[in-house]
């Protein structure tokens, strides 16, 4: 069974567009990442399905349930954790824990199993307020506050935002073995470089899904000559290649310009072109492509996203 | 649901005991606003200073300004000696009220003629100039009874007035039940309204919302501590008022505690409606404030009298629930009634309280817009 079915599911904030006609289907057991940048629309979208908000058009269920008639029963199936932190910071990290296993209608004990891995990482600091744990702490707590009532769907709003690396490495470990114990979860993210880490996602922007599938398939989809170019002189190198007859689009990337090409060419041919008209290059290479550089080259605009 | 239900009110108790700022206003605020208008707005004066313009300087004016200053509401300040110097003292703030007294007045005084004594008072501050006058009459007039034993002219009509249950206009029997509607008001529709807007601001709103708990649970659970809390504040009130200040009981304290809670219910069922409507903090502060605190302060009689305002305000008067909880507090504490005397009012609480509670339950959201 879908653990997520979207239709045409469009939202309006007054002349804004949320969301256009989405559609797509999450399995049981799966880890879906939305990926896109900020404003893209899926805090919209977690809120539709968290039954928080209604969309204008189309219809969604979740774990077999329709968001609107049966918001009742989704709100005893699904765990959903906001994009911000949303949980009483005056209260401590048992205390709050306690409280949502509470309203849930069950006990820490009973669904300790579920949170342990978690848990015990966060137990050392179970008095201390949650206002005052760090961004990966609270994150911790959160989905263990949207875990403790074992739900079959997981919603998570951008849940490693403004954590620090490790926690993040640490946060997506949980998510895959919480996936071992058959729970859906739907995760949102603006980092590129945990896409990899869903079992399928959807690029998202502007309220519109660009494609989805597997990360491993959008990349050996990907078919287009890449090349990283290295070089100190950015700004009128990649002037320069946007205006080359052969390139079809070039974009910073970290340290690098990531162009991409209408024909093959060695990096050799390029680095050659560029030096002719006096642009000095320290490298040259081929590059595999990433979820970023997918993104990139779906997104009609040119704009720069953040890694 | 009763586990729920607890817990919830666990987790309300530790938000108001860890704030403090909630604190403060629940604990701080009744005591400073009782203290305040119990010593400091006050009608009542206590040797309020005058200056006497004394053109007969006669032994009977020197009775006079002796008698004026027994009663212990007036001391003497200053003895003028020209007209001119009328002014100085109120201007310079350090006198209220000036007496003058005619030439000759031994000699009218005990022949008979008609006497005038001129009494200027500070017009700026009509209240307490209305009362000070009021003080000196009366002075003249044990003045007069005191010396000359008979009256001037017998078919003079005298009025003798009394005040029943409050004798001596003790302001106190009129702060004490306005402090407690308005401090319940206060605890119970500001603190309730700003809690559950703080949830809507935290984002906590979000997940209680997508949680299996019916919304009459969560009002409920949000409410309950407020509402023993002010319960308990208005007792303490009730207390001071008692002991402190001196205001009778005279009506029976079940019923008087019993009112209490029935206006506790219209004040959470107020602040539960303001919460629906308002999405963060200052704007439930605001709200609260303006549409509550002001005319409840202002047009519930309380501290103006309702019957000398603009008929539109008299009307807006009658729609604050608070109008209607001094009236049954005076009537139980000093007039001593029973339910039969005060059933309009109740009847007017409990519909007002109803339709309350049924617009918040009706606004309450289960989604987010």
């Amino acid at each position: 069974m879908a653990a997520v079915v979207l239709e045409n599911i469009s939202k309006k904030y007054g002349n804004v567009t949320a969301l256009k006609s989405i559609s797509f289907q999450m399995d049981d057991g799966e880890i879906f990442g939305l990926i896109g940048p900020d404003g893209a629309g899926k805090s919209t979208l977690f809120r539709i399905l968290a039954t928080l908000l209604q969309a204008d058009e189309g219809r969604a269920s979740v774990a077999g349930h329709d968001v609107v008639k049966e918001y009742k029963q989704i709100r005893k199936k699904v765990g959903y954790m906001p994009g911000r932190f949303s949980l009483y910071q005056d209260l401590s990290v048992e205390e709050n824990l306690s409280f949502f296993a509470t309203i849930f209608g069950t006990t820490i004990q009973e669904n300790y199993d579920l949170v342990k891995d978690i848990y015990v990482q966060i137990e050392p600091f179970k008095r201390r307020l949650a206002g005052q744990l760090s961004g990966g702490m609270k994150q911790k707590l959160a989905l263990c506050c949207a875990l403790i009532h074992k739900p079959e769907v997981l919603f998570l709003d951008e849940p490693t935002t403004g954590v620090d690396a490790v926690s993040r490495k640490e946060f997506w470990e949980m998510l895959q073995s919480l996936k071992e114990k058959n729970i859906a979860i739907l995760v949102s993210t603006p980092y590129m470089d945990e896409a990899g880490l869903c079992d399928r996602i959807a690029l998202i922007q502007n309220g519109e899904i660009l494609k989805i599938d597997s990360p491993r398939q959008m990349i050996r989809d990907f078919k287009k000559p890449l090349y990283a170019i290295k070089t100190e002189h950015t700004y009128s190198a990649l002037n320069y290649l946007r205006s080359a007859s052969y390139t079809r689009s070039a974009l910073p990337f970290g340290e690098f310009i990531h162009l991409t090409t209408a024909k093959s060419y060695t990096p050799f041919q390029i680095k050659d072109d560029l030096e002719r008209v006096g642009i000095p290059i320290q490298e040259v290479k081929t590059a595999a492509p990433s979820i970023e550089d997918i993104f990139l080259d779906l997104s009609e605009t040119n704009e720069l996203i953040d890694g | 649901m009763i586990k729920v239900f607890q817990a919830f009110v666990k987790k309300e108790f530790y938000h108001i005991l860890r704030d403090k700022r909630t604190l403060l206003i629940l604990f701080g605020m009744p005591l400073a606003q009782i203290l305040i208008f119990g010593y400091a707005v006050t009608n009542e004066f206590n040797d309020a200073q005058i200056d006497v313009l004394d053109y007969a300087k006669d032994e009977t004016s020197m009775q006079f300004i002796d008698h004026l200053q027994s009663s212990g509401n007036f001391q003497l300040n200053k003895i003028l000696y020209t007209e001119t110097q009328m002014e100085a003292g109120m201007k310079a703030g350090d006198s209220k009220l000036v007496i003058a007294i005619p030439e000759n007045f031994s000699a009218d005084f005990y022949s008979g003629q008609p006497v005038k004594i001129q009494v200027v008072a500070d017009g700026s501050d009509p209240n307490n100039a209305n009362t000070l006058v009021q003080y000196v009459t009366q002075m003249v007039n044990s003045f007069q009874m005191e010396r000359r034993k008979v009256l001037p002219n017998p078919y003079r009509i005298n009025v003798e007035s009394r005040m029943m249950y409050n004798p001596q206009l003790v302001s106190a029997y009129n702060f004490v039940p306005g402090t407690i509607a308005l401090i319940l008001l206060i605890i119970c529709a500001m603190l309730t309204s700003l809690t559950i807007a703080r949830e809507k601001e935290s984002g906590t709103m979000e997940i209680l919302l997508v949680s299996p708990l019916p919304p009459l649970l969560i009002i409920l659970g949000k409410v309950t501590p407020y509402a023993i809390l002010s319960f308990t504040n208005a007792i303490l009130v009730l207390l001071l008022g008692h002991f402190v200040f001196d205001v009778p009981i005279v009506g029976s304290i079940g019923l008087l505690l019993l009112m209490c809670f029935l206006y506790v219910v219209t004040a959470l069922a107020l602040g539960t409606l303001i919460s629906t409507v308002s999405k963060t903090q200052q704007d439930a502060m605001m709200r609260s404030l303006m549409g509550l605190m002001m005319p409840s302060m202002i047009l519930s009689g309380f501290i103006f009298p309702l019957t000398s305002m603009p008929i539109l305000l008299q009307y807006i008067g009658q729609i604050v629930p608070a109008t209607y909880f001094i009236e049954i507090l005076k009537a139980v504490m000093l007039r001593g009634v029973g339910l039969n005397f005060i059933l309009y009012e109740v009847a007017i609480l409990v519909a007002m309280t109803t339709v309350f509670l049924f617009f918040a339950w009706r606004k309450f959201k289960i989604r987010l817009e």
